[in-house]
């Protein structure tokens, strides 16, 4: 891990240069926010202010948008065009390769979280959290989730070309089922039978119950467990589908 | 001590035999050509050398190591340019030796690696603005950052302009001025013939020829000779090229006619490598 400063300051540096990934992983999210608070900040959602409800689904969704779909997509185009299978020839380390994403891409995600919350106060006066400690176990809790579950899907997606579209086809829709938009009670039965296998649903559920109902983070142990079983899942299709060689070679 | 030894390597990719008992060696400070055609199991060997590949049967030491089991530290003596890798089109070209450079205990000087590369214009460029010649070239620097004693060049030049390949080959000449071995494969005959020490041809997974570029094109003994006679060319090959142009000469001149373009020569490596990996196996 000698090598983490070094090789974490070239992977910040990367992140901040490719506009398309910060735009999509980190800018977009807020913009979204911005948008939707505007329509249906005023509103009553199931029971609370508009804004306070859409701003727990904004970390929603601004979770899987950076450290699910962002780290996989970056992960298979870095994969595909050899940089990868180049750097294990140099002495760099595995681990701390992969330690240096990582921490890239939760440092942007913290970064996007502490923008959320404070333009929630400065344009829906959305009050800040009142469970901190709780709020950052749970924010931590989905960053380690979805980053095993995108660096797991990353092994599944075999082209750069196609990977943008196949991730964004399931991270997507997984945004709108597990009600990031809006609120799933009015989803129908089938649409709700999804929802309730889908990680994100119960990482949401947790955020809201967090914020807008002050419950702290062990007396939600259900969906806790539901959150972590899925980053297992990730973390075993991560360990045993990780290549670092192309896998479409001519 | 060699830098590279390699015996009976055996590799089979399914069914397909890649590899069917490989050997050679390479001698420490030297310039290795690999040659074949696409097929043969260049790569192949390449792969097993710097540690890609699992080989199935035969031993391979680089560098008094096994690839497959070796560490860090070995890594910090072998530079490697593959056949086809992209690097980070957002960096520019400094950044990007300084970062591999960074990897390596004892790195080489970011700016003198491009000048030895000849890239020094292009020092702030981004990657993703290089052409494909000057990305190669950057390859070749990235691989140099870390000032390994043995560099593995899979096809460098290709895409090269000649005189970028010119520039190429002398910044490899340094390097082995410096005592750095270098194992080369390479499509380009030239390239092999005016910078290899020593060569070895592989076709379909066994080496069917091995030495000096002297060695290999002394070899066969056929000399050409080729001229003009009534405006048509012909062409002669002979193991007894003295006598014939006697004959050709003394017949010539008794009629008063000049041998027009006449030309002697002794097979190029290129003409060997043709008669070695052409035809039936």
């Amino acid at each position: 891990m000698r090598l983490l400063p070094h090789e974490l300051r070239n992977q910040l540096r990367l992140y901040v240069r490719s506009r398309e990934l910060a735009f999509f992983t980190f800018l977009l999210p807020i913009v979204i926010f911005v948008l939707l608070g505007s329509v249906y900040g005023e509103d009553k959602i199931d029971g609370v202010d508009g804004s306070s409800y859409l701003l727990a689904g904004m970390l929603g969704y601004g979770v899987v948008a950076t450290v699910f779909a962002g780290l996989s997509i970056v992960l298979v185009i870095r994969r595909e065009s050899g940089v990868l299978k180049r750097l294990r020839a140099t002495p760099l380390p595995a681990p701390t390769y992969i330690a240096a994403m990582l921490v890239t891409f939760l440092l942007a995600f913290g970064f996007e979280v502490i923008c959320l919350i404070l333009l929630a106060r400065a344009l829906f006066d959305v009050p800040l959290p009142g469970r901190p400690v709780s709020l950052a176990l749970v924010l931590l809790l989905g960053a380690a989730a979805f980053s095993a579950l995108g660096i797991g899907l990353a092994g599944f997606v075999r082209s750069a070309e196609g990977s943008s579209a196949v991730v964004n086809a399931i991270y997507l829709p997984m945004a709108f089922l597990s009600g990031a938009f809006f609120s799933p009670h009015s989803f129908p039965d089938f649409l709700r039978a999804i929802a309730d296998v889908l990680p994100l649903t119960y990482f949401i559920r947790l955020v809201r119950d967090v914020m807008l109902h002050g419950e702290q983070i062990w007396s939600e142990w259900e969906s806790v467990a539901v959150v972590a079983a899925w980053g297992l899942v990730g973390l075993v299709a991560a360990l045993r589908k990780f290549h670092w060689e192309p896998r479409e070679t001519a | 001590m060699n830098a590279v030894e390699v015996t009976g390597l055996r590799k089979a990719y399914g069914t397909t035999e890649a590899l069917r008992g490989v050997s050679f060696e390479i001698h420490a400070g030297e310039v290795f050509s690999l040659l074949g055609p696409n097929g043969a199991g260049k790569t192949t060997t390449v792969e097993i050398l710097e540690g890609y590949r699992n080989r199935d049967a035969g031993d391979a030491t680089v560098l008094g190591a096994d690839p497959n089991r070796a560490g860090g530290e070995w890594r910090q003596r072998i530079g490697v340019v593959l056949q086809q890798s992209e690097l980070y089109p957002n960096l520019t070209v400094h950044e990007m030796i300084a970062l591999f450079a960074g990897y390596y205990e004892r790195p080489r000087d970011v700016d003198e690696v491009l000048g030895l590369v000849g890239l020094e214009e292009k020092r702030d460029a981004r990657v993703r603005a290089l052409s494909g010649g000057q990305k190669r070239r950057l390859d070749l620097a990235v691989a140099l950052a870390g000032d390994p004693e043995l560099l593995v060049l899979d096809e460098p030049t290709t895409g090269f302009d000649p005189a970028a390949r010119r520039a190429a080959w002398e910044t490899i000449r340094s390097l082995r001025a410096l005592g750095k071995t270098i194992l080369l494969t390479t499509h380009y005959l030239d390239e092999a013939e005016q910078l290899a020490d020593r060569v070895a041809v592989l076709r379909d997974g066994k080496i069917v020829a091995a030495g000096t570029p002297a060695e290999l094109t002394g070899a066969t003994p056929a000399t050409e000779i080729r001229f003009r006679r009534n405006g048509e060319e012909v062409v002669l090959h002979t193991e007894d090229p003295t006598r014939v142009l006697n004959e050709l000469t003394g017949e010539a001149l008794a009629q008063g006619l000049e041998l027009e373009g006449l030309t002697v020569r002794r097979p190029t490596l290129e003409e060997v490598y043709l008669s070695l990996t052409e035809g039936e196996a």
